[in-house]
């Protein structure tokens, strides 16, 4: 009897050691991930970067109140307009110099520099603490063109990334965002959110897959917002780039923003 | 064994009773957030993580301090700690166990929590904390059950037991040391961003630890016919003395490195600690309280007149493990956001349900460590030990 239950212990552990390494092996088996044949229209980069020449942004501003660039992407994203600053989701919006700036703001910078508001978003990092932090993968960097992405429902809402992000561009839904989307006003062909989970800009990848430019930047009707391949000497970010000096946010934390700004 | 949790005086039993209420409030106060979702903390975009991460990094603390009695009584043979090295390692048990349950209602989407598991990721440090919490909480009870069955059959533990007692010894050490990672690593929140954090980590899970343990045994003491010997005591609180020591040292390094070095990100922390930041103060009476606290220990257990006086030294014990909860539990994790990345201040108070869910969390642990010292108390008074 003895002698038995040994023996059936042993099966027992080796198949419950078959049965975890199942996973594994499909996994291996899997080889190269999903194949899918690519949009031709898809636009392609080895790294994506933007451009925004805050004069432009301002003359604008100043004109009109000009909300455009955020409008077009809150819609296109299904971002929900939260009315208490504490709970708010942002892709993309408007913060002070000396705070899209904190570690450079001069007090003596001239005055439309230190009243005005600059635009903000996701840096899309060349070295994201985002992804590191990450313990699921649902915020990955992706390897073709560098776009800093996130997988809604693979996010446990752990909020790492916030703690990690020193941009302050990521949003948590501290409760249903559903409640602050009009049901008309939904875009189907982009997923809401549900309580729980992070998110952040995602540079339009649903766009750039069709061959379509970032929402905020076919909305500015100032052209203010450049994007283009950082890669490439020939784009156009990266001859804006060459003919002028930018700023970028935080550079000293080495997480390689690609987002510069014209001042 | 867990028979002996099951007989108990009126005592034990009112005890059980108030920790289960306890537990139920909170497990209601959690049903709450499930529901609503984290909106019902006084969390925010700016301070994401509040009072359940900072409970969670304190008690990981309190866990990884049993090895301050494993330690000597095994590597070292250190006699006196021989009827109190169960309670060290029964303590880490419950302790492991709020830690994973302080995560567990931090997340926003508790049900997808395997993913973790299903998606391993080594280069995050939150991975890692998963793997050495767990294998913690699975060593110490291995551990502490297989030894005091052992004890009970008057037999010595078996074998294959030692290796797991040598592993858990740095196994305490990784345990706050990556907790300290989860914090030191993280670009952009200069508060944090210190390499001394792990080392400061151990300092005071060293003292806040042990000073715990020595209130419990004083406790064990008066309510049972357990005894954890008057060796033990002391061993103990020359332990607490000088981790307590160190732990005040690391923290006035790192003081020294933000005020010398004039760094605005390395001070505002500490600046919004101890005199407010931007006109926001919420913490300076905490964290002087803290100070307070923790000098009275210091007095209080630096001398050995006053630290082999058993009256004296439960004062001391208390001032170390609030004035140490104070810093970790309450200050550390919320002044890392404070000011925010945009150089702002969002202040950060917990709401009643989220203190609801905190309590809860507290009791159950407490109601494991009361089951699991029922037990082990029954077990030594079966064998008159």
């Amino acid at each position: 009897m003895e002698k038995d239950r040994r023996e059936f212990l042993k099966i027992g552990g080796i198949s419950v050691l078959g049965l975890s390494a199942l996973p594994v092996f499909e996994a291996l088996a899997q080889g190269q991930g999903p194949k899918a044949m690519p949009d031709p229209r898809a636009l392609q980069a080895g790294q994506w970067a933007m451009v925004v020449d805050m004069k432009k942004c301002w003359e604008e501003q100043e004109k009109r109140q000009c909300k455009d660039c955020m409008d077009a992407c809150h819609k296109i994203h299904n971002v929900p307009t939260i009315p208490d600053p504490k709970r708010e989701i942002k892709w993309i919006w408007l913060e002070e110099y000396k705070h899209a700036f904190p570690d450079q703001a001069n007090e003596y910078a001239p005055e439309h520099v230190k009243e005005s508001p600059f635009l903000l978003l996701c840096n899309h990092c060349s070295n994201p603490p985002c992804v590191q932090v990450c313990p699921t993968k649902a915020t990955f960097k992706r390897a073709e063109d560098g776009v800093v992405l996130m997988d809604f429902h693979r996010c446990i809402g752990c909020r790492y990334c916030m703690a990690g992000c020193p941009y302050g561009a990521r949003s948590f839904n501290w409760g249903d965002p559903r409640e602050y989307l009009d049901p008309q006003q939904i875009n189907q062909a982009f997923p809401t959110r549900r309580k729980g989970v992070v998110e952040k800009c995602n540079f339009c990848a649903e766009r750039l897959a069709e061959g379509l430019p970032p929402a905020c930047v076919e909305a500015c009707k100032a052209k203010a917002l450049v994007y283009g391949d950082i890669t490439d000497p020939e784009s156009e970010v990266r001859k804006i780039l060459a003919g002028q000096y930018t700023l970028r946010r935080k550079i000293a934390l080495g997480t390689g923003p690609n987002v510069y700004y014209i001042i | 064994m867990l028979e002996k949790a099951l007989k108990g005086s009126q005592k034990y039993w009112s005890l059980l009773a108030a920790l289960a209420v306890l537990s139920g409030i909170g497990f209601a106060c959690f049903m709450l957030q499930l529901s609503q979702g984290l909106k019902i903390t006084g969390m925010s975009r700016d301070v994401s993580w509040g009072f359940y991460i900072a409970q969670f990094t304190f008690l990981v603390g309190v866990a990884a301090s049993a090895v301050m009695v494993v330690l000597p009584y095994y590597l070292h043979h250190v006699k006196d700690f021989g009827r109190i090295t169960i309670m060290g390692e029964f303590l880490a048990v419950s302790a492991v166990t709020m830690c994973l349950l302080f995560i567990v209602v931090d997340l926003g989407q508790p049900m997808r929590l395997l993913n973790v598991l299903l998606h391993p990721t080594p280069n995050s440090i939150l991975f890692w904390d998963m793997i050495v919490l767990n294998g913690y909480l699975f060593l110490n009870i291995v551990i502490g059950w297989t030894v005091l069955s052992a004890e009970r059959k008057e037999v010595p533990p078996p074998k294959w037991v030692k290796p797991l007692i040598y592993i858990s010894i740095p196994w305490a050490v990784s345990i706050h040391t990556v907790t300290a990672f989860l914090y030191a690593g993280l670009p952009g929140r200069h508060f944090w961003l210190t390499a001394i954090m792990a080392a400061r980590f151990l300092a005071s899970a060293f003292a806040s630890g042990p000073s715990l343990l020595i209130l419990l045994c004083y406790l064990l003491k008066k309510r049972t016919n357990f005894d954890p010997g008057d060796g033990a005591i002391k061993k103990l609180s020359q332990i607490v003395t000088y981790a307590m020591i160190t732990s005040v040292f690391f923290l006035l390094l790192e003081v020294f490195t933000a005020f010398y070095s004039q760094i605005p990100g390395h001070m505002h922390g500490f600046v919004y600690q101890f005199v407010g930041y931007e006109g926001h103060g919420e913490l300076v009476p905490f964290m002087w309280l803290s100070v307070l606290l923790s000098a009275t220990a210091l007095v209080l257990l630096v001398p050995p007149k006053f630290r082999n006086n058993e009256k004296l030294l439960k004062v001391a014990c208390v001032a170390v493990f609030f004035g140490l909860w104070l810093e970790k539990g309450v200050g550390l994790v919320v002044t890392g956001f404070i000011p925010n990345v945009f150089d702002k201040v969002t202040p950060y108070v917990p709401t009643v349900p989220e203190l609801g869910i905190t309590i809860g969390v507290w009791a159950t642990g407490f109601l494991i460590l009361t089951i699991l010292y029922k037990v082990a108390v029954g077990v030594k008074e079966e064998i008159g030990a």
